[in-house]
């Protein structure tokens, strides 16, 4: 059996240092909205899947323990764990499961409740995600300075300034400040950029992510299931790419590229019969993960949407905002909205979902030609890599 | 708002909740009381000689017998050809930067040395080592200058590992 497999419903908490909600609550936010913008009830989800990678936070059964506060106790269930990536490979394993006919309706849920920890542990502890002994236990690398080595290389290669990096955080501020959801409302200049504190030379605390709370919801369902029970605008999730790079960084043969992330996205375009060479034609808008503003840009070149080099100048000349030739990350991204890691692939369903759908606040709504949108999340430096394509058709 | 008064009074009666409140998001966090403490105990029998290596001033590297795969970190099998017939050979400790980085915000258990750089050096043999380099001024770095790797002590620990060291030109 091969089946269609379409969203039905999507949710996201707010997302931010969320001390106001413990896990369970903070599931709940977005678990209710997923489950009331489908039109299903809880006792229609055959089997959900958690995306969390939770070494920061206490609960160490966390599907278990969510499974008892939303009402799901006696369905299937598992946790699932791919470093930042963890989200996508949940909707993956969930997109398997209706797709070869095993269910019909799957929950998502990912969820990340990292300030749980002290910043300098959760800190250690996403450090820690690379190779641990020979790039750990020895050198202290941290996420961050994984990155650096990248946004190192790059600038090298392209002659690339911290000012163009940072032209990243600009725009995913600027769409995040439009955003009710993101940890950072708040617009910042290159200046604000460029002055603040180095964290990992050369990117600095403006360059990074936060370290966020969030969860966000969604549930697929069968083509049957859909025209069954007569849902409407399902989002259709057309094609999923993934791939995987080495643990140590210093087996990678150049800096200037995430090998996953390419051979990610060419497995999701020749799956959904999309030419790299004219991505950007056929792709109305874009979620791509910026953990780092380096990865934004790395992300342009290995989905082809820009030519190698060029992602700089794309910035320069506003190609990724509304209006340009692909909007990418119109939700603040990664940046601005906050990287609850489990979350964050999930999210970014629930993003280009509301986008396909002109759900979206009106001030960072991409204009919808083709109804196909993208979502690119890496797990770790490169380390695992989805590419996930979704259609009105 | 209730649930507010009652942990406010019961708090002042017994002084013992181990309560704090976030001022800025107005919230209760309770702060665990069970604490752990972390120490991995790592398995390297069998790649021992590398160990003993850098106590002769040598970096080593296996080398799979059947295919000739050259493996740094080393490891004891062949992840090509999935031999386990490996031989030590030794690095030549040279060859060019090819990035680095300086790392200003810690993790944990580095908050007690002094900020650090970190760099990837591609050896002669074709063989990338990541390392802390010696030069802690970024702005003497470059990627493409020569390098070569020592071994050096880790102080306070008093462990023996390697560094990178630029060359300038
Ligand atoms: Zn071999």
């Amino acid at each position: 059996m091969d089946r269609k497999v379409g969203i039905i419903g999507v949710g996201s908490s707010r997302f931010g240092i969320r001390n106001d909600v413990n896990f369970s609550e903070l599931a709940f936010e977005s678990f209710k909205q997923a489950l009331d913008d489908s039109g299903i009830e809880a006792k229609d989800i055959e089997y959900y899947v958690v995306s969390n990678v939770g070494i920061w936070s206490s609960e160490e059964l966390p599907a278990i323990t969510l499974g008892e506060s939303l009402n799901l106790v006696g369905k299937g269930s598992l946790r699932v764990e791919a470093a930042c990536a963890s989200g996508s490979a949940g909707v993956k394993t969930a997109y398997e499961m209706v797709k070869s006919g095993n269910a019909d309706v799957v929950l998502v849920l990912g969820i990340e409740k990292m300030n749980e920890s002290q910043t300098p542990n959760v800190v250690e502890l996403i450090g820690r995600a690379g190779n641990y002994f020979w790039e750990f236990e020895n050198f202290g690398l941290t996420f961050p300075g994984y990155y650096a080595l990248y946004a190192t290389a790059y600038m090298n290669e392209y002659q690339a300034k911290e000012e163009d990096l940072c032209k990243v955080a600009v725009k995913n501020h600027y769409y995040g400040a439009r955003n009710p959801n993101a940890h950072f409302q708040k617009e910042v200049t290159i200046e604000d950029c460029m002055n603040s504190k180095y964290v990992a030379w050369p990117l600095k605390l403006l360059d990074s992510s936060p370290i966020t709370d969030g969860s966000a919801s969604i549930i697929v369902a069968s083509e049957d299931y859909i025209r069954k029970n007569g849902i409407k605008e399902p989002v259709w999730i057309k094609s999923i790419g993934y791939s995987t790079d080495t643990s140590n960084l210093s087996k990678r043969s150049n800096f200037l590229s995430l090998r996953s992330t390419v051979e990610a996205a060419e497995i999701a375009y020749k799956k959904a019969n999309l030419n790299k060479d004219e991505i950007t034609k056929k792709i109305d808008v874009a979620e791509v993960h910026d953990c780092f503003t380096i990865a934004e840009i790395l992300a342009y070149e290995d989905l082809g949407l820009f030519p190698r080099g060029e992602g700089i100048k794309a910035l320069k000349d506003k190609q990724t905002y509304i209006g340009g030739k692909i909007p990418v990350n119109l939700s603040g991204g990664l940046k601005a909205k906050g990287h609850p890691i489990g979350a964050t692939g999930v999210s970014m369903m629930v993003e280009l979902t509301k986008q396909l759908k002109y759900k979206a606040e009106k001030q960072r709504q991409a204009d919808i030609k083709n109804g196909i949108a993208l979502a690119h999340n890496v797990g770790g430096t490169g380390h695992y890599a989805y590419v996930t394509i979704l259609s009105l058709n | 708002m209730s649930n507010e008064t009652t942990l406010t009074v019961v708090e002042k009666k017994r002084k013992s909740l181990p309560i704090i409140i976030d001022q800025k998001r107005n919230a209760y966090l309770w702060e665990s009381n069970r604490e752990l403490k972390l120490k991995y105990m790592l398995s390297v029998e069998k790649i021992k000689r590398f160990f003993e290596g850098l106590a002769e001033n040598k970096l080593l590297a296996t080398k799979c017998e059947k295919c000739n795969e050259l493996y740094f970190p080393p490891q004891s099998f062949c992840s090509k050809c999935l031999s386990n017939n490996m031989k030590w050979v030794e690095l030549s400790k040279e060859g060019e930067i090819v990035t680095f980085t300086k790392i200003y915000v810690k993790p944990t258990s580095f908050s007690h040395y002094a900020d650090y750089t970190i760099g990837i050096i591609r050896l002669k043999e074709g063989i990338n080592v990541l390392a802390w380099i010696s030069e802690k001024n970024v702005n003497k770095l470059k990627v493409g200058m020569k390098g070569r790797i020592e071994i050096v002590n880790r102080e306070p620990e008093n462990y023996l590992t390697y560094e990178i060291i630029p060359i300038e030109n």
